[in-house]
């Protein structure tokens, strides 16, 4: 009588997880809200990729942002730090431990205001993780101010009209020495998700700055950061394709011109040129296109800067391979014959 | 020009006959950037190495060149090493202070001076001996780019006469100065030096009514700054990140450091290092940085001073509630705001007590001396880890900048205590773990450090609400369950701070506690009291918040006690009276200094003597 039903066969990526291993706890944020699905590019992109959650460290500042690392990678340390002094801590732990892989993720607020100077000095040092600004142009968790990188001229839900101008902070990652720098929309899973891998490839700094609308206090008209304007003033610069080193690379090359990189891991970002002649490896050319196109009212998505050579600022550091946190007492306490010598050289 | 008041008074009496042996001060005033931090170093020495307790206090500008700098050098056969107030010989080379300098000392003080300044106008009570710097400095020192740094040796010489110092020692000292390495810097002024000293023969009829004899009382010491000593403690305790921000006058700790880790603390088969040194663009980065590497299981630490750990206030609340060890020395200066930077307080021990917003509570330790900065930072970082907090360890501008006397330090017995973490094997074992459960009924959670290759290992930190699974909660009862654990840490932390020290005199009506620096001043002020007043004083230095039982034993078995702070509003009395009942505050007065110079005995004594009505 009884009738057996197979379960059909677990999927499990090449290190033999299912994607639930990679999930967090149920997300709190608004239904609808930008954040949610990086959160859901992040789950997946950690899954395909296979990396080994033990070995990741989540990192994030204060706000709606910074509350979702609880909603990926439950099975990862989490450090949810003071408002826009994540990039410290981040950088304090992989001083600690160089072999975790640091993700932080943090909004507008935290990077373009309180913690500009902290965002900025992890740029200029090449810090190697992962920093995504969930990016909306809005304070939410205090009820819709406008943040830094709110647009001139875009307006509250109130009607009153920002006077100032935004930072742009693709703009400062470029200039001052982040070694991915990468614009992306919420609504934009397949860009995104290439975004996001490449990202967990590269062996520097990857800021991405994803513009996420915030339905609850961003996202009429009058804002410049609202799923309606995104759909009309996105400016796609590449289609891009990320291959994995795990995976064969030889099956098929695209047709079109494609430019393909090799990542440090071994992995591929496959990128095909859509409108304007755009080079990844040109600093100046990405910070002129941002220019232009924000005069035109336009957001420019895509790859903007990629130098996979720059050392970070762990090797920069001439660290041991191991962590330095967890060296036994025999590297880290000098023998008594050393103390000795001292003394004597003080006598 | 100077407006001092000039009251010459009767010709000296000749003391040279019975002259003070192993006694005296001597005060060199200069112009900072003038090279006579050398000079200085090399007298001190040359006093030490003829086996005389020695002491030197550096008085020196917030400024890189061209302002006053006094240096003072206390020679003890008693062993005194505190700051003492009278002035017996002085070094006048700076013309800028040397009227005032001159006029401000007692009558009979010797005064060596550069002999344009015609300082022997001013007085007639004073010893004076006119040294031709300029013309003594050019034959011995070709190079006149090199003679502003070479022409103070030419007083060390000269000193060296009159006080019968070993000119031998002056070479020895120049030596271990310079190190084999710099010979020519070592003939240089060792050129200048023989100069001064046979200047002084030829020139100089009577001498000084102080001399220096040979003595063994520094045998097997060594001489060494806080702040170095702090830097070999914190390599000693095995430390692997140091993040940090210039401030004076905690600077030279980190300096220090650097130079012990780059020799000692790399890989002899890779080169690589076992360590990482930050230097953070501020405080709040910092500290930033020192929590996250102490979460992830480093041992970390920063050092800052007053206005840094005002900066870093909110981060160590984080550390605090989400209970991150990391080690913060705290080198004090004169606060509030900038204050006077290169001048010595204990001013933030009140706040850092309950440094950040809400209730939080940090225990902090007191050094005295270079031989405990070495041992505490040892013991800080253990405590750190063992309840898994932000320690403080409270130093101070005098303890941190000056040379000091000190034993050789002790290799460390124990061996490095890392606290309740639980790797993957012992997860497998206890089937998980709750980050913030008190297991042990000490307050203090297991942890698991990032990187754990567990199921079970993950948790997430934050320093908003959590449970005992650091679980986001705004329950009442998390909440308070919670705040009443940390409160019940700190109360176990009592039994593990280092004790005080207590010394009772059979016949001691009345007591000093104080901490820190004030040591020096206040033993030296317990031998006045009962040789010049007949009063009897016990003595109990404190050594670490939060306070123990021993405390309130030695109050209540004293008529008076008097709470040493070199603080305007008695920080420390203030701290006690956040604890203590009534009758026991009724017990206690307050006696402080504030002005930014080391303590000094007299101080102390004078002001005991005008309290207890004497």
């Amino acid at each position: 009588m009884s009738t057996t039903v197979t379960p059909p066969p677990k999927k499990l990526n090449h290190i033999g997880l299912e994607v639930v291993q990679y999930k967090g706890s149920k997300t709190t944020l608004c239904a609808g809200c930008g954040h949610n699905s990086i959160s859901e590019r992040i789950v997946e992109a950690f899954y395909d990729l296979g990396v080994n959650p033990y070995t990741v460290a989540k990192f994030s500042g204060i706000g709606c942002s910074s509350k979702s690392p609880a909603y990926f990678l439950g099975l990862s340390h989490g450090f949810n730090g003071v408002h826009g002094r994540m990039p410290a801590i981040a950088t304090g732990a992989l001083l600690a431990n160089s072999t975790l892989l640091g993700l932080g993720v943090t909004g507008d607020g935290d990077t373009a205001s309180i913690g500009l100077g902290q965002f900025m000095h992890m740029v200029r040092r090449n810090v190697p993780m992962i920093y995504v600004i969930e990016d909306n142009g809005v304070y939410g968790l205090t009820k819709g101010q406008f943040s830094a990188t709110a647009d001139l001229g875009s307006t509250l839900k109130t009607g009153i009209a920002n006077d100032l101008p935004p930072f742009d902070c693709c703009a400062l990652a470029l200039k001052w020495g982040a070694t991915f720098v990468a614009r992306s929309f919420s609504g934009d899973k397949k860009q995104l998700q290439a975004i996001m891998k490449t990202a967990i490839a590269h062996k520097g700094l990857s800021v991405i700055d994803v513009v996420s609308p915030c339905v609850t206090f961003n996202d009429h008209a009058g804002s410049t950061k609202s799923y309606s304007y995104m759909k009309e003033h996105e400016e796609v610069l590449q289609d891009l394709d990320f291959v994995p080193f795990f995976e064969d690379i030889s099956i098929e090359i695209p047709e079109g011109e494609v430019r393909d990189v090799q990542m440090h891991d071994g992995s591929h970002l496959r990128i095909r040129k859509l409108h304007r002649d755009f080079d990844i490896t040109d600093r100046f050319k990405a910070l002129q296109a941002l220019e232009e196109t924000e005069a035109r009212g336009e957001v420019l998505t895509g790859v903007l800067y990629l130098n996979t050579s720059k050392p970070t600022f762990l090797e920069l550091l001439n660290l041991t391979d191991q962590a330095v946190a967890t060296l036994p007492e025999s590297k880290v306490r000098p023998s008594k014959a050393v103390l000795d010598s001292l003394m004597e050289e003080l006598r | 020009m100077s407006t001092l008041e000039v009251s010459p008074s009767d010709t000296l009496p000749d003391q040279s006959i019975h002259p003070v042996v192993n006694d005296f001060s001597i005060q060199i005033g200069t112009v900072n950037g003038s090279g006579s931090q050398t000079a200085n170093s090399v007298l001190m020495r040359s006093i030490f190495q003829m086996g005389i307790p020695v002491s030197g206090k550096n008085m020196f500008p917030s400024n890189i060149a061209g302002l006053p700098t006094w240096f003072t050098i206390r020679a003890s056969k008693h062993g005194y090493i505190g700051r003492r107030k009278e002035i017996d010989i002085l070094v006048a080379m700076n013309p800028e202070t040397a009227r005032e300098d001159t006029m401000k000392l007692p009558t009979g003080a010797a005064v060596i001076y550069d002999e344009p300044l015609k300082l022997n106008e001013l007085r007639s009570d004073l010893h004076f001996f006119p040294v031709p710097f300029d013309k003594l400095v050019a034959p011995v020192c070709p190079d006149a780019k090199l003679r502003k740094l070479v022409r103070n040796m030419i007083y060390d010489g000269v000193v060296a006469q009159l006080l019968s110092i070993e000119m031998d020692e002056i070479h020895n000292a120049l030596l271990k100065q310079f190190g084999k390495k710099k010979a020519k810097a070592v003939e240089l002024n060792w050129g200048a030096a023989k100069a001064g000293y046979e200047f002084a023969v030829k020139t100089f009829a009577h001498g000084v009514p102080y001399r220096v004899e040979r003595m063994n009382a520094t045998a097997g010491k060594i001489i060494i700054d806080g702040n170095s000593a702090s830097a070999l403690g914190c390599m000693f305790a095995g430390v692997t990140v140091v993040t940090w921000y210039p401030i004076t006058p905690s600077s030279s700790l980190v300096e220090s450091l650097i130079g012990y880790m780059r020799r000692f603390r790399h890989e002899p088969e890779t080169g690589k290092a076992t360590y990482a040194i930050v230097q953070a663009e501020d405080e709040l980065a910092s500290i930033g940085m020192a929590l996250g590497a102490g979460w992830a299981g480093a041992r970390s630490m920063t050092a800052t001073a007053g206005p840094g750990i005002s900066l870093m206030s909110e981060f160590i609340g984080l550390g605090y509630y989400s209970e991150i060890p990391v080690v913060v020395f705290d080198v004090e200066r004169v606060g509030p705001s900038t204050g006077l930077p290169t001048r010595t307080q204990q001013g933030d021990i009140l706040t850092t007590a309950i440094l950040s917003h809400g209730d939080t509570k940090h225990p902090m330790f007191f050094p005295c001396s270079p031989e405990e900065c070495f041992s505490m930072a040892i013991e800080a970082f253990d405590f750190a880890e063992k309840f898994q907090t932000p320690t403080f360890v409270m130093t101070d501008l005098d303890l941190g900048m000056n040379n000091w006397m000190a034993d050789a330090f002790p290799y460390p017995e124990k061996p490095i205590a890392r606290g309740k973490v639980l790797d993957a094997e012992e997860l497998t074992k206890q089937g998980g773990f709750a980050r913030y459960k008190d297991v042990d009924g000490d307050g203090v959670g297991y942890r698991t450090l990032p990187g754990t290759n567990h199921p079970q290992a993950a948790y997430f930190t934050r320093g908003s609400g959590h449970n005992e699974k650091a679980q986001y909660t705004e329950r009442e009862d998390d909440y308070i369950n919670n705040m009443d654990r940390l409160s019940h840490k700190f109360e176990v932390m009592r039994q593990f701070v280092p004790e005080p020290l207590v010394t009772v005199p059979e016949k001691a009506t009345i007591g000093f506690v104080a901490f820190g620096t004030s040591d020096a001043a206040v033993r030296e002020s317990c031998d006045q009291l009962r040789d010049e007043y007949g009063i009897e004083a016990s003595y109990l230095r404190l050594r670490a918040y939060p306070f123990t039982q021993h405390l309130l034993d030695f109050i209540q078995r004293h008529e008076r006690v008097y709470v040493v702070d070199q603080n305007r509003d008695g920080q420390l009395l203030g701290l006690m009276k956040l604890e203590f009942e009534p009758e026991i505050l009724a017990k206690l007065r307050s006696l402080r200094y504030y002005g930014g110079l080391p303590l000094d005995a007299r101080t102390v004594t004078d002001e005991i003597i005008r309290q207890e009505g004497k």
